[in-house]
C-alpha cells in the first residue's frame, strides 16, 4: 500500500504532504485528504478494534455512514473517513469507548436557521446536477446540497468512458470529465446554488429538512424535495466480512481513483455486475494485481465489453462461484472460494484459497431512499431521480435527473412545455440491462477480390442484410482507396446488446451505423452500403467506451497486419520494439507479437493506441493485451476453511447470522423484537447494511416476505454533534483543550532521532 | 406485561392482546430507561420503589440482562423557584423512606463533574434510583411471562367489549372472541378508546415527547440529570449515559403537543441540544445518533388512574400512567394482581387511593 504516483488517466497530487502521527509513527498526508486515505498510504489499514468484541476495525463504507473507521483524532474520536488530516494531527486507534473531551466551556450557542427555497436537491451526482440543470432552464430557485466537498457523486471516481447515447449523455466521455462538465454548466446558472459538504440529517414531519452543513446545523423548508441520493452498496454476509480489507467498490474507488492511494497490493473481487468488473479494471490501472473475480450465476451480469476487457487483461473471472471466506486473524490475508451448484450451494472438494489483501464486495446496489420514504410518509412534495429511484448506469440517471426537474417544472407550474416523448424513451433505453449476445464469427482475411468476407455481420437479425450482398469495395474506389491488395477495416469485438453508440458519430467515412431508433443495436460496419472504404483513422478505435473495436491494417503488408488496439495503461507501460501478449475476445492466449508503434495522441483522451504486427489469420481475432500475469491469478496450495455461523451481520454491533437465525426459527417475526433481543440495527450505521441481510436470513429460514415486520425507520442519516445541533460555533475556543498546532519540522527530526 | 408476569406467576389464566407485531413495540420501547422512587405522592413513591426493586434485581434473579445501572437520579436547580419545588418536596420524599437530599452546586459538582457551574444553584441528589434499556427489560417481561403460562396474541386488535348486565364478558378482536371475567385495560396512549367500548370516558389523552440517543462514549455520568427549569418551548428535559455508553435524552415540550402524531418534527433537536450543552458542556462533541416520539398517556392532574370500576364490573383500568409507565409498571402490575386475587397490602391500599378513578382531579403532581 502506497501512493499512486502514476496513473494512466488521473494525475497525482503534486502538492507537497505534511507530516502527522498514527500511535507515535510519522505518516504523510496531502492538504484535503481523509485520514483514512492518509493511512491506507501509509500502509495501516487496521484502524483499531471494535469496543464489544475487540476484533479489527477498517475502512468499510468509505462515506461517512458507518463507524467502522473511528479513530481518535487529538484525542477526540472521528470518523478517518470524513475528517481531512492536519498538520501535526495525532492519530490514535480506537480499541474501547472513546472518552468525551471535557470541554468545561461552552461557545455561544445560536438559533439555528431556516432557509425557504423552492425546490431541494438532495445530492449532486448525475441525476441531481441534471436535474439542477434543467429546473434552471425554467428558472427556477434551485439549492443543490451534496454530502461531498465536490460535485459529481460517483461520477468523481468513474475513470473509465461512459456508455450511452454520445448526443443525450456524452457517451464516450470519462465519468469524471462528465462530472466536472455537468458541475461547471450548473455553476453558470444563477438560480442554483450549490452546498458542498452539506449532509442531509432527515426529512421531517413539518415539511423541513435537517442539513449539517460544514459543521452548522441548518433547517431548510422546500417547496419540493428531490431525492437524488444515488444507492448503497449490498453487503455480503460470510465468515471474515468485516475484517479489514473487506469493502465495497464504493469504498476502494474512493482510495483508489479519488485520492489516488493504492488500497491494495493483491485485490480479489465478489460480483460480476458492472460495478466490480469495472472496479477491476480500475485496479489494474492502478497497478493493483486482480487475483481473480467470483460471480454466483454462470454469466457475469455486466456489460459483456467490461467482463472481456477484464478478462483479457488476464484476470480470471470465476462464474458460477461464490466466497466462503475471508481469511487473517487482523486484516484480510486469503479468501477461500468454491464452485456452487444451480441451487447456488458449494460444491465439495472445489474449495481453492487465494493470497489477497483486499477483498472487494460488488453484489449490487440498493437505493439511499430513506428521505423519500420519510417525505412520502410525511405528505411532503417530494420526486426521485437516478438509482435512488431505480438501479441503473450513470447515463441513465442524468436523463432521469433531467425528465424530473421537468417534471418538478410542469408540477410548480414554472413551464407549459411537456416533457418530450423521446426522452422518455431514451431513459427506457438508457436504462435497459444488457440485451442477447450476437455471436460474431471472427472474421479471416482475405484479399480484396474475395471482399464478401470481410465484412463481419454473423447475426441473425435482418438489419442491413443487403450489405453484405454486392457492395464490392473495389468497385467503388474513393481516393483513400489503398493502391495494393491490403485494407483496412474495423473489428467489433462488441457482441451484446448493450446502450451505446459513440462509434456510429467518429467514423469520418460514416461506415459505422447504429440505428438511431434503438441505440441499444451492435454496431455494423457498413463500407460495401456506402461504398467507400476504410481509411485506418483509428477514431472508433480510441473512442469505443468499451475497448471493444480494434483495427486491422494490411495496407503495408498483406501477411503481416498492423492491429490497432486501444489500452488504457498509459504510454510507457508498452514500447515500440517489446514483445506484447495478445488475447482474444474470452481472454484466451493468441500469441506474442511485436509491438511496432505507441501512439498516444491528446484528442484520444488518454487512450493509447498500441499497434501491434500479426499474422492475418489472427489478427481479426486479436482484442486486447494481457497486462497481468497468470501467477497473480494461482490459487495457495492450502485451501483455509471458514468458520461456521460466526459471519456477522450486523457489524456495527457485531451480530452474528447463528444469533438472528436461532431467533427467527424461535418464530421472532418483527425485526424490532430482534433489534429488542440483539440491538442489530441500532449502531452508527442505522441499519443500512444489516436490514436487507436480515430479509435474506428470513427467506432462508423460509418466512415468506409478508409475515416479517419490517424495522422502524428512525432519523437521523449520519450522526451529528449536540453542540452543532445547538448552534454552537464549531471550533471552541477552549484554550486547555485546544491543540498546539506542532511544528512539522519537530516531527521531522523526531522520526529522524 | 408487568401485570400478564404478575397474574401469571399467581396462577392466573392470562391473556395480552396486543394490535403491534410483537411485545413492547407501542409506547414502551419509546421511554428513555429511567426508574425511580423519588415522586412527589406516596401512591407513585410507592411503585417507584417496588419497581426499582424488580428491575435491579432483574439480571441476577432471572438473568436476563437488562443493562441496569443504579446510577441515581438528580435534580437540577438554577433558580429560586425550582429550588423551592425540590426542597419542599424533600420532607414527603424522606418521611416515605427515600434516601434523596439536597446537594449546593460545589457538592452536586463532585458529584457530576460535568455540570456546568454558571448559575448552579444545587440539585437533590436519589443514590437508589437508576435505569435501564426499555426494551431488554420490556423484552424480559414478555419472556418472564410466557414463562409462568401468560398468553399473547400479537396484531390482534380489540373492536368491543362485551357486557352482560354490567358485568365485562368477553374481549372481540379481530382474531376472534375471548370471555373473561376480568378485564384490564392497560391501552395506554389508547385507553380511552378502549374505555369507550365499556361505555365509560376516561379523561386519558396522549401528548408527546421527543427523545434522542447518541453514539457511545466512555462512562462519565452517573445519574439521570433532570432540569425542571422551563425554556422556550419547553417545560424540562432529562437524560442519562446508559450502560452501552450512550446518552439517551428527552425533552417534554411545552405547550404540550396534544393528539397521536408520533412523526418526528425539526423542532426537538436543536431545542434539546442548546439545552443539554449548556447545562453540560461537555456534551457538544458527543453525536446525536438517532431521534424519536413517543406518546404520555395523561390524565388531568398527571397521575395514574388505577383500580376497578364502579359502572363495569370486572373491568380494571391501569390507564393515564403519564410517560411513566415504564417507570411505574412493574410495581403496579403486582398491585393489580393482588387486587385481582383480593389480596391487597396496606401499601397497595394507599397506592389505589391516590390513583382511584373516583378521585377529584383538580391536584397537580408537583413532580410529574
Amino acid at each position: 500500500m502506497a501512493r499512486i504516483n502514476e496513473h494512466p488517466i488521473l494525475t497525482p497530487s503534486s502538492e507537497a504532504t505534511f507530516p502527522l502521527t498514527f500511535q507515535g509513527q510519522v505518516i504523510r498526508a496531502l492538504p484535503g485528504e481523509m485520514l483514512s486515505s492518509a493511512l491506507f498510504a501509509a500502509g495501516f489499514r487496521t484502524f483499531g478494534k471494535h469496543p464489544k468484541d475487540g476484533s479489527p476495525q477498517g475502512i468499510f463504507c468509505a462515506n461517512g455512514q458507518c463507524s467502522q473507521c473511528m479513530v481518535l483524532a487529538d484525542g477526540i474520536p472521528v470518523k478517518a473517513c470524513m475528517t481531512p488530516a492536519q498538520p501535526g494531527m495525532r492519530i490514535e486507534p480506537l480499541t474501547e469507548l472513546p472518552s468525551l473531551p471535557d470541554r468545561q466551556t461552552l461557545p455561544p450557542t445560536g438559533e439555528i436557521e431556516t432557509l425557504e427555497v423552492e425546490v431541494l436537491i438532495i445530492g449532486g451526482g448525475p441525476a441531481g446536477l441534471s436535474a439542477a440543470l434543467e429546473l434552471a432552464e425554467h428558472g427556477m430557485d434551485v439549492l443543490l446540497i451534496d454530502d461531498k466537498d465536490r460535485l459529481g457523486g460517483k461520477l468523481v471516481l468513474q475513470t473509465h468512458r461512459f456508455f450511452g447515447s454520445i448526443n443525450a449523455v456524452h457517451a464516450g466521455t470519462r465519468g469524471i470529465d462528465i462530472g466536472v462538465r455537468l458541475a461547471s454548466d450548473v455553476s453558470e446558472k444563477p438560480t442554483v446554488r450549490t452546498w458542498l459538504n452539506s449532509t442531509a440529517l432527515a426529512v421531517f414531519s413539518d415539511g423541513i429538512v435537517g442539513v449539517l452543513r460544514d459543521d452548522a446545523y441548518v433547517r431548510i423548508r422546500p417547496q419540493m424535495l428531490l431525492a437524488a441520493t444515488g444507492a448503497r452498496e449490498k453487503a455480503l454476509v460470510f465468515p471474515g466480512n468485516t475484517l479489514p480489507g473487506v469493502y465495497g467498490a464504493g469504498a476502494f474507488q474512493t482510495l483508489v481513483n479519488r485520492d489516488l492511494v493504492k488500497a491494495a497490493d493483491r485485490l480479489f473481487i465478489v460480483g460480476g455486475g458492472n460495478v466490480g468488473l469495472i472496479a477491476g479494471y480500475h485496479a489494474l490501472q492502478a497497478g493493483i494485481d486482480v487475483v481473480g473475480l467470483v460471480e454466483a450465476l454462470p454469466q457475469c451480469g455486466g456489460y459483456k465489453v467490461h467482463r472481456d476487457k477484464l478478462a483479457r487483461m488476464g484476470v480470471p473471472i470465476y462464474t458460477s462461484h461464490t466466497v466462503l471466506s475471508a481469511n487473517g486473524a487482523e486484516a484480510v490475508e486469503s479468501v477461500t472460494i468454491s464452485q456452487i451448484d444451480e441451487g447456488f450451494r458449494p460444491v465439495e472438494g472445489t474449495e481453492r484459497t487465494y493470497a489477497c489483501d483486499t477483498v472487494l464486495i460488488a453484489v449490487g446496489l440498493d437505493p439511499v431512499d430513506e428521505f423519500t420514504e420519510a417525505a412520502n410518509r410525511f405528505g411532503v412534495p417530494v420526486y426521485t431521480a437516478g438509482d435512488a429511484d431505480e438501479i441503473a448506469e450513470a447515463s441513465a440517471a442524468i436523463f432521469s435527473g433531467k425528465i424530473t426537474g421537468r417534471q418538478i417544472a410542469l408540477d410548480m407550474k414554472r413551464t407549459s412545455a411537456p416533457i418530450p416523448e423521446d426522452w422518455a424513451r431514451t431513459t427506457a433505453i438508457l436504462k435497459s440491462h444488457p440485451g442477447k449476445t450476437i455471436d460474431r464469427t471472427a472474421p479471416t482475411i482475405q484479399t480484396t477480390e474475395d471482399s464478401a468476407n470481410r465484412t463481419f455481420r454473423e447475426r441473425e437479425t435482418p438489419r442491413n442484410d443487403n450489405a453484405r450482398s454486392d457492395g464490392e469495395l473495389g468497385a467503388s474506389p474513393t481516393p483513400d482507396e489503398p493502391s495494393s491488395n491490403g485494407f483496412a477495416f474495423p473489428v467489433f469485438h462488441c457482441t451484446q446488446e448493450i446502450p451505446c453508440n459513440p462509434c456510429t458519430s467518429v467514423c469520418p467515412q460514416g461506415l459505422i451505423h447504429i440505428d438511431e431508433a434503438d441505440i441499444r443495436n451492435v454496431p455494423d460496419y457498413i463500407a460495401d452500403q456506402v461504398g467507400k472504404a476504410c481509411i485506418g483513422c483509428t477514431k472508433c478505435v480510441s473512442i469505443c467506451p468499451g475497448l471493444a473495436i480494434t483495427l486491422v491494417d494490411t495496407r503495408e503488408n498483406v501477411e503481416m497486419a498492423n492491429v490497432t488496439i486501444p489500452f488504457e495503461f498509459g504510454d510507457s507501460a508498452l514500447e515500440p520494439g517489446q514483445m506484447a501478449l495478445a488475447m482474444d475476445v474470452n481472454g484466451d492466449l493468441l500469441g506474442e507479437f511485436w509491438v511496432a508503434r505507441v501512439t498516444a495522441m491528446p484528442s484520444n483522451d488518454r487512450t493509447v493506441l498500441v499497434v501491434v504486427e500479426a499474422p492475418r489469420d489472427k489478427a481479426a481475432r486479436i482484442a486486447g493485451l494481457r497486462v497481468q500475469e497468470p501467477w497473480v491469478g494461482e490459487p495457495l496450495p492450502d485451501v483455509v476453511r471458514p468458520l461456521e455461523d460466526e459471519d456477522i451481520v450486523c457489524r456495527c454491533e457485531r451480530i452474528t447470522a447463528g444469533e438472528i437465525r436461532a431467533l427467527i426459527q424461535s418464530g421472532m417475526r418483527d425485526i424490532n423484537e430482534i433489534k429488542t433481543v440483539t440491538r442489530t440495527g441500532m449502531g452508527a450505521c442505522g441499519g443500512k447494511t444489516c436490514q436487507t441481510l436480515i430479509a435474506r436470513l428470513f427467506r432462508e429460514c423460509g418466512v415468506p416476505e409478508e409475515a416479517v415486520t419490517k424495522n422502524v425507520p428512525r432519523p437521523l442519516f449520519v450522526e451529528v454533534a449536540l453542540g452543532t445541533l445547538a448552534g454552537a460555533s464549531a471550533n471552541p475556543q477552549d484554550s486547555d483543550e485546544n491543540v498546539n498546532p506542532t511544528d512539522p519540522h519537530s516531527l521531522d527530526g523526531k522520526v529522524q532521532a | 406485561m408487568p401485570a400478564a408476569w404478575a397474574m401469571a406467576r399467581s396462577g392466573l389464566r392470562v391473556l395480552v392482546v396486543d394490535k403491534l407485531a410483537s411485545a413492547g413495540q407501542g409506547s414502551n420501547k419509546a421511554a428513555i430507561g429511567g426508574i425511580r422512587a423519588t415522586h412527589s405522592e406516596p401512591a407513585k413513591i410507592h411503585l417507584g420503589l417496588r419497581s426499582l426493586e424488580i428491575a435491579s434485581t432483574w439480571e441476577a434473579t432471572y438473568g436476563q440482562p437488562i443493562e441496569w445501572e443504579t446510577g441515581g437520579y438528580s435534580f437540577v436547580a438554577h433558580h429560586a423557584r425550582e429550588e423551592a419545588i425540590l426542597k419542599n418536596l424533600l420532607e414527603t420524599q424522606k418521611a416515605s423512606g427515600l434516601r434523596i437530599d439536597w446537594y449546593d452546586a460545589e457538592a452536586l459538582r463532585e458529584r457530576i463533574p460535568s455540570l456546568a457551574p454558571e448559575g448552579l444553584l444545587g440539585g437533590t441528589f436519589s443514590p437508589g434510583d437508576g435505569h435501564c434499556s426499555p426494551m431488554r427489560f420490556g423484552h424480559g417481561l414478555y419472556v418472564q411471562a410466557v414463562k409462568e403460562g401468560a398468553e399473547f396474541l400479537f396484531r390482534t386488535e380489540v373492536t368491543g367489549l362485551e357486557t352482560d348486565s354490567a358485568r365485562i364478558r368477553a374481549v372481540q378482536t379481530n382474531r376472534g372472541r375471548f370471555e373473561a371475567p376480568i378485564v384490564v385495560n392497560a391501552a395506554g396512549a389508547w385507553a380511552a378508546e378502549v374505555g369507550r367500548m365499556v361505555g365509560l370516558e376516561h379523561p386519558v389523552r396522549p401528548d408527546s415527547h421527543e427523545g434522542g440517543v447518541t453514539e457511545p462514549v466512555a462512562h462519565f455520568l452517573d445519574p439521570m440529570v433532570v432540569d425542571i427549569s422551563p425554556g422556550p418551548g419547553s417545560a424540562n428535559y432529562y437524560f442519562f449515559q446508559h450502560a452501552t455508553g450512550q446518552i439517551i435524552f428527552c425533552i417534554t415540550p411545552s405547550p404540550s403537543i396534544w393528539g397521536f402524531d408520533t412523526r418526528e418534527t425539526s423542532q426537538f433537536l436543536p431545542m434539546v441540544a442548546k439545552r443539554m450543552v449548556t447545562l453540560m458542556p461537555r456534551l457538544q462533541q458527543l453525536r446525536v445518533r438517532r431521534t424519536w416520539r413517543g406518546l404520555y398517556p395523561m390524565t388531568p392532574d398527571g397521575s395514574p388512574i388505577v383500580g376497578p370500576s364502579k359502572e363495569v364490573e370486572g373491568y380494571l383500568m391501569a390507564i393515564g400512567l403519564c410517560g411513566q409507565g415504564f417507570m411505574l409498571g412493574p410495581g403496579l402490575g403486582e398491585v393489580l394482581d393482588r387486587l385481582v386475587r383480593d389480596a391487597l397490602t396496606d401499601d397497595d391500599r394507599i397506592v389505589l387511593e391516590g390513583l382511584s378513578p373516583t378521585r377529584s382531579f383538580g391536584g397537580h403532581a408537583a413532580l410529574k
